[in-house]
This record gives structure tokens, C-alpha cells and sequence, in this order.
């Protein structure tokens, strides 16, 4: 099986493996205890979450682990709404649902939703953007999980909090693939989850600014200073550093070869018929491209890849199988026929050019087959 | 002679990986193991793990009594019982907003019940007898008509003390109200049968059953369906109830290890029982020692003991090969004294010399026996040290302890 989802999950690293297996079979050890075995866990547990605040260039104590983004990006909104008085909160139309959801949870409790203006790319219009009298929280994801389009970060940042507001954003998909710099962009905080950057899967993190209070989501035991409670995953937060580490070490040269990878695969769509590529000359992750074929269904498209032994998808993990279009690229104004058609390749650890040739052979052969049905039907 | 790894006897905090459970956890984290998102629908390598998490939705599920979609993967018993409680209580509709709880039971029940007083509700505390223990009748006594839900551990954590469930699941149940049970510690220990039990919700972690740490689930009951309110949301995995890409190598340590417990329950239980009565002989030997919580219903593999003029921190420091615990591993860090043991009535100094030992799968007899030398050792000098030089004895004490039956 030829691995092309990469923004959906990424393999582990076998290297975070090889890390993660002296916690799941070794010495057990629950970090809240006072014995030797508990100061062990919670020393390595020290470690990984140095190695997490440097991905992002934080200090450790602003680290917050979470059981995977999903959690963080609900812990950032609602554990910020909890401690504000009702007021507006603004974000992107392009968010993961993860963002989306918890905002439509608050606009049932009060809270009043503002949408970010976008352009036809799906990137935030800083310009064309007033906050609105009220808006305490607003949220612009780093990049996009499936165009890949990076965001106006600090630009979005220096206008909420010019207005007042705190900053939030979803870097789940730029860490690891761009440098993801917490201070410079100005945010108040980010959120960041492993088995996207080649870590174990139900491991993430919230970053806070040294200002930010937060309510918690989950209660009782205090770990993480009170802010999410649990016993900690240690594999898989020892896991997430490992792979925070490599990533950081090794963000250029998997840049590299992933925008080499996916040129190759822009260049060999050139010379197929009816291609679409979305948010084709907006800056994107270098290891992303979502593109529709003229007359083709999205769905059957990627059936059809599979029994070639190609792993892609529509866009969203989140999202396929339900038969619901992208909203994301709804907001980028593509016409839904268009956007049933989507296929988003990304790549990662692994990949060669053979598989973009593999890819690009299977999606020849199979969209004529396709092309053909459709004519005889 | 110094031992290279302590002996293990924290077992209620946590639970070393049980190797055959770590075993099929790597083989899903492997380059040809099943590291698809689960939520993947548009390839095999989705399907594929989508297949390994039902396939351990169905071993969780066998071991309860409890059918696979009744049965909600959480990141561990701290969320499955911030999302019964919470999920309930914001569910609740036509009830008033009132809960039930006791006051021994964990800091995730607690503390979601403090949330919920935040929010507005009422919640009874009930005190339990000195043994730990509450009477159906004197919970089904504090049940009103705006009574939403009562929450009720089934073992308790520090003591081991088993809270009769089903007698008052049959009180809560005739009320009309929700019954939630924390089995964080007596699942894989004590036979569960949800289609017996009159239990709406049930709280589950894995890694106090041999499993991974960040896993859990909540029991969420079908017949009749109970309704809960999410606490997270977006991407509507785990029919809605729990979003976030659930992590299919820890789904599958969770559920290797329930289908482990199930087939070893009883034989592991009398084993447990066994090594437990002889290490509480042992240390009641030593004079001055008693037991806490009720001598009859309570968990093979816990033992709560108070210590006659020991402190219990001092204890667990002198012995520097046995980890062992004072109480909640939550509350060690915080060196709060236990609000269980307090509970039981037991005074500050009571409290103070008080020590936790808790055993499990791969405890032997000669780490029971090395435990009992070196308590022997141990607790004579700590003794004589806390009388002072002047021999007064400060703390009380004498060999008068309760003998623990059965």
C-alpha cells in the first residue's frame, strides 16, 4: 500500500517507536507517585515536554498535554470562554471541525460567532477584516488540512489583539512541515498533536501564553497544573517528543523532499485532462495538494485508487464517508460539483518519486475507466 | 541486598503493561502494522484499523456483559467520568438538578460534582460508616424528585472497599434517576455483568488492568438509551460522544487487556487474596497495626493499613525498594491528606500513618516476604525514633489491631 495520507495520519517514526517501547512494556510508574518509579515516569515526562516547547520555541511550563489536538482545540475555546463574559468570537470558515464545533457549542450558550473573511484561496483577508465591538476570542488555524493554504498567522494576531482578543491557532498541520515560531506569530495559543508529525496517535498539546487562564475541560486529579486532568499517557506523550525532536532537527530536509515530491506531482497533472488544483499559487505545506478532475467523482475516484493500492482521500478524515462537500472549499466559493471531485494527496515519511508515478499511472488509467462508464451509462 | 528494580506494590495507581498487551500494541505501531486513522474512509489502511478498534470495542464490551456499541472510547477514566457526569447532568431534561455522590469517591467524580455546584446544581455528599461502606437505603433516603443522577465508585481506590452496586442501582433505578458507577478499580477484579447490574453509566481505565496509559471508556447504556451531552466536539467520532482520532494502538492494548482479565479473573483473584492476607498477617504481627475499611467487601488486591506511631511518608522513604503509596497517586503529588481515609473517621494522626499496599499480576511470595523483612526492620527503628530519646510514646499504639476475616 502506497501511503499518500499523510495529513490524515502519519506512520511512526520508527525511531519514537524505539523510544516509546521503554514505557509500554517497561517499568510501571504513574508520574504522580512519590516512589522511585513514579520519578522516573515523571522525569521522562520532563523531557518530552522540553522537547515539545522547543518545536514551537516555548519554554516547557507553557506545554499542556492533551489526549490529541481535538482535545486541545476544544480546551483553548471553551476553557477560554469559561472565564470571559459572553462576548464574540471570531474565526476562520476554513477551521477543522474541532474548532468549529466547540464555537457553535458557545454560540448555543451566549457567545456571538463572527467568520473570518477569506479569499478564493481560503486564506484570511486580513484587510477586508473588522473585528467586531465584543470579540474576546479569535481563531486562524496555521495551515489547512486539505489545501494545505497557510495562514496570515501574526497578521490575524496583531488585529485581535490590537481588538482585545485572544488568539488561537490550530498549527496540527504546519508543525513539523514549517517552523512554527509561538512568540513571533503573537498567538496566546496553539495547538499541536503527535501522530501528525510522525508520533504516536491520542497525544497532542495547547500552548499557552505566560498571560493565559484557562478553565478546564477535564476535572479531578490536577495534573497539568489543574488544566487537564487524567493520568498522563506517558508512552505517548514520551512518544510526542521524540517525534517534536526529529521533527525540529530534520524540518528542512523533509521540506525539501516533500515539495519535490508533490512539483512531481503538479507537473504530471499538467499533462492529464480537467484538472482542478485548489489554492494552486497561494502559499501551502510544502507536502500538500488537493485537486478535482473535470467529470469525476470524488468517492469512487478514491475506491478506485485503493484497489490500485493507493491510501488518499477527499480532504478530511473527519469528513469521508459522510457525503457532506468540504466545507472548506464551500468557503473558498468552488462550485460543490467541483468539490465532490476533491482529492487531497499528502505526503510524508517514506514517500519516493515512484509512488507519485504509481499515483499518477493509477489516476490515468483509472479516470479514463471512469470517463469510460460514465459515457456508456 | 539492593534490588536493581523496586518491588512493585502500586498497583491501584498504576499497572505495569502486561508484555502480551504491549506485544499487540506494537504490532500497530510497526510500518506494516494498522496505523491508519480509523476515521479514514476512502482507503485500507483506514478500514483496517477501523476493524482493530471494533474488534476491541467487542473484548472491553465481553468483559462487562456489555454490547460493543454501548461502549465509548475516552482518553481515560478521568474523562469517561467528567463526561458521565457532566454529559448527564447537560443532558438531563424534565429532572431538577440534583446529584448523589458519597464523599470517598475519586477526584473525578468530585471534582465534575464541584462543576456542577458551579453550575448551579445541588449535590449531596453522602458519608459513609467507618468501614468505608454506604447503606443502599441511607443513599436511596437522600433521592428527591429533582434527584438527575447518582454517581457511586464501585471499588474505592485507597481502601479497596466494594460499594454494593446493585442494591443501589435498584434503589436509584425505582427513582427514576441515572446511576453512574466509577469501575476504574474492580473491572478485570470483580465479575461485572451490565445486563444484570441497573447501571446507566460506568467509568473503565486501562492502565489499571494491565493496559496503556490514555485510554479509557464509559459504558454508555442502549436499553433504556441514556443521553449524554459530549464534552468535546468536532470531527464526530464515537457516534458524536467522544471527537478526536481515536488512537488505535491504545485501543487495542485496552482491549487485549480486559480480554486478558477476563480469562484469568478468578484464578488471579484468589492468588491476590492469598498474598494479601499473608502480608497483612505479617505486618500484624508487628503489633500496632490495623487494617482500614471493611475486613469482608473489599478487593483481593488492596490493602489499607494504618501503622501505630509510623508515619506513613516516612515509611514509604525508608523503604527505598517497595513503591508503594500513602493513598491516591493524584494526591501524593499534592501531599493532601486523604480525603477517603478521613471519610472513615479516621483522625489526622490516623490518617498520617497510614499506608496503602497493592498488589497484582505480577506480584510473587518472596516480594511479599522481603516486604514483610524489611518492614520488620523497618517499623521497630521508625518507632523508637518518633518516641525520642526520652521514650515517651507519642503516638498511641499498642498491639491491639482488629483482625482482618475472611
Amino acid at each position: 500500500m502506497t501511503y499518500l495520507d499523510h495529513n490524515a495520519t502519519s506512520p511512526l517514526d520508527p525511531r519514537v517507536r524505539e523510544a516509546m517501547f521503554d514505557f509500554l512494556g517497561g517499568e510501571p510508574g504513574n508520574p504522580s507517585s512519590a516512589h522511585r518509579a513514579g520519578r522516573h515516569a515523571r522525569a521522562a515526562l520532563d523531557e518530552a515536554r522540553e522537547r515539545v516547547a522547543a518545536l514551537v520555541g516555548v519554554s516547557p511550563r507553557q506545554v499542556v498535554f492533551t489526549s490529541g489536538g481535538t482535545e486541545a482545540n476544544n480546551l483553548a475555546l471553551m476553557g477560554l470562554a469559561a472565564l470571559e463574559t459572553a462576548g464574540r468570537l471570531a474565526l476562520s470558515p476554513v477551521e477543522h471541525p474541532s474548532v468549529i464545533e466547540p464555537a457553535r457549542a458557545l454560540a448555543g450558550h451566549g457567545w456571538g460567532l463572527d467568520w473570518l473573511p477569506v479569499d478564493a484561496d481560503g486564506r484570511v483577508d486580513v484587510a477586508a477584516w473588522t473585528p467586531a465591538p465584543g470579540t474576546r476570542i479569535v481563531s486562524a488555524m496555521w495551515a489547512n488540512n486539505e489545501t494545505g493554504v497557510v495562514q496570515p498567522v501574526s497578521a490575524i494576531a496583531a488585529k485581535a489583539r490590537e481588538a482585545g482578543a485572544w488568539v488561537h491557532s490550530d498549527a496540527v498541520q504546519a508543525a513539523g512541515k514549517l517552523p512554527v515560531d509561538f512568540a513571533s506569530a503573537g498567538v496566546d495559543l496553539l495547538t499541536l498533536s503527535a501522530h501528525k508529525i510522525n508520533g504516536p496517535q491520542g497525544v497532542g498539546a495547547l500552548i499557552l501564553g505566560p498571560a493565559v487562564d484557562l478553565d478546564p475541560v477535564l476535572r479531578g486529579g490536577g495534573q497539568e497544573r489543574g488544566l487537564r486532568s487524567g493520568t498522563e499517557n506517558l508512552a505517548g506523550i514520551v512518544g510526542f517528543g521524540a517525534a517534536a525532536r526529529l521533527a525540529l532537527e530534520e524540518l528542512d530536509a523533509r521540506a525539501t523532499s516533500a515539495r519535490a515530491l508533490i512539483d512531481r506531482l503538479r507537473a504530471a497533472l499538467a499533462t492529464l485532462d480537467g484538472v482542478t488544483l485548489f489554492a494552486a499559487d497561494a502559499e501551502r505545506l510544502p507536502n500538500t495538494l488537493q485537486f478535482a478532475i473535470e467529470g469525476i467523482d470524488g468517492e469512487a475516484l478514491l475506491l478506485a485508487l485503493d484497489r490500485d493500492g493507493l491510501a488518499v482521500s477527499s480532504g478530511s478524515a473527519c469528513h469521508t464517508g459522510t457525503g457532506e462537500p468540504s466545507h472548506v472549499l464551500a468557503a473558498m466559493g468552488v462550485p460543490e460539483a467541483t468539490a465532490r471531485g476533491a482529492i487531497r494527496v499528502s505526503v510524508g515519511r517514506g514517500n519516493v518519486a515512484a509512488d507519485i508515478d504509481a499515483l499518477v499511472a493509477s489516476l490515468r488509467h483509472q479516470v479514463a475507466a471512469l470517463r469510460r462508464l460514465v459515457a456508456t451509462a | 541486598m539492593p534490588r536493581h528494580r523496586p518491588i512493585y506494590l502500586d498497583y491501584a495507581a498504576t499497572t505495569p503493561v502486561d508484555p502480551r498487551v504491549a506485544e499487540k500494541m506494537a504490532g500497530c505501531l510497526t510500518a506494516d502494522g494498522v496505523f491508519g486513522n480509523p476515521a479514514s474512509r476512502s482507503h485500507a489502511l483506514g478500514w483496517e484499523a477501523e476493524r482493530a478498534v471494533e474488534k476491541a470495542r467487542q473484548q472491553v464490551a465481553d468483559l462487562l456483559g456489555a454490547e460493543p456499541r454501548e461502549i465509548v472510547f475516552t482518553s481515560g477514566a478521568t474523562e469517561s467520568d467528567n463526561l458521565a457526569l457532566l454529559g448527564a447532568a447537560h443532558a438531563a431534561c424534565g429532572r431538577g438538578r440534583h446529584v448523589v455522590t458519597a464523599s470517598t469517591e475519586h477526584k473525578a467524580v468530585l471534582d465534575s460534582c464541584r462543576q456542577l455546584e458551579r453550575e448551579g446544581w445541588e449535590v449531596t455528599y453522602l458519608a459513609p460508616d467507618r468501614n468505608g461502606l454506604l447503606d443502599p437505603d441511607a443513599v436511596a433516603a437522600e433521592l428527591r424528585d429533582e434527584t438527575a443522577l447518582v454517581s457511586i465508585m464501585h471499588v474505592n481506590n485507597e481502601t479497596g472497599v466494594i460499594q454494593d452496586i446493585a442494591a443501589i442501582g435498584a434503589r436509584v433505578r425505582a427513582h427514576g434517576a441515572l446511576f453512574h458507577v466509577d469501575a476504574a478499580q474492580s473491572a478485570g477484579r470483580l465479575a461485572i455483568d451490565l445486563r444484570l447490574l441497573p447501571v446507566d453509566l460506568m467509568a473503565f481505565s486501562a492502565h489499571k488492568l494491565y493496559g496503556p496509559k490514555g485510554v479509557g471508556a464509559l459504558y454508555v447504556r442502549d436499553h433504556p438509551a441514556v443521553r449524554l451531552e459530549p464534552l468535546l466536539h468536532g470531527g464526530g467520532q464515537e457516534r458524536g460522544l467522544r471527537p478526536g482520532t481515536l488512537a488505535t494502538h491504545q485501543v487495542v492494548g485496552m482491549g487485549e487487556a480486559f480480554r486478558l482479565a477476563g480469562g484469568v479473573l478468578a484464578e488471579e483473584a484468589e492468588r491476590l487474596r492469598a498474598l494479601r492476607d499473608r502480608l497483612w498477617e505479617g505486618l500484624h504481627e508487628l503489633g500496632g497495626v490495623r487494617l482500614n475499611g471493611d475486613p469482608v467487601r473489599r478487593v483481593p488486591n488492596i490493602l489499607s493499613v494504618r501503622i501505630d506511631g509510623v508515619q506513613g511518608e516516612a515509611l514509604i522513604m525508608a523503604l527505598r525498594d517497595v513503591a508503594l503509596s500513602s493513598g491516591a497517586a493524584c494526591a501524593s503529588a499534592s501531599r493532601e491528606p486523604s480525603h477517603v481515609l478521613r471519610a472513615l473517621g479516621l483522625g489526622e494522626a490516623e490518617v498520617d500513618s497510614s499506608l496503602r499496599f497493592s498488589l497484582g499480576r505480577f506480584t510473587t511470595s518472596g516480594e511479599i516476604d522481603a516486604v514483610l523483612e524489611l518492614a520488620a526492620r523497618t517499623v521497630p527503628r521508625l518507632r523508637s525514633l518518633a518516641r525520642g530519646p526520652h521514650g515517651t510514646d507519642s503516638a498511641g499504639g499498642g498491639p491491639s489491631a482488629q483482625k482482618a476475616a475472611g
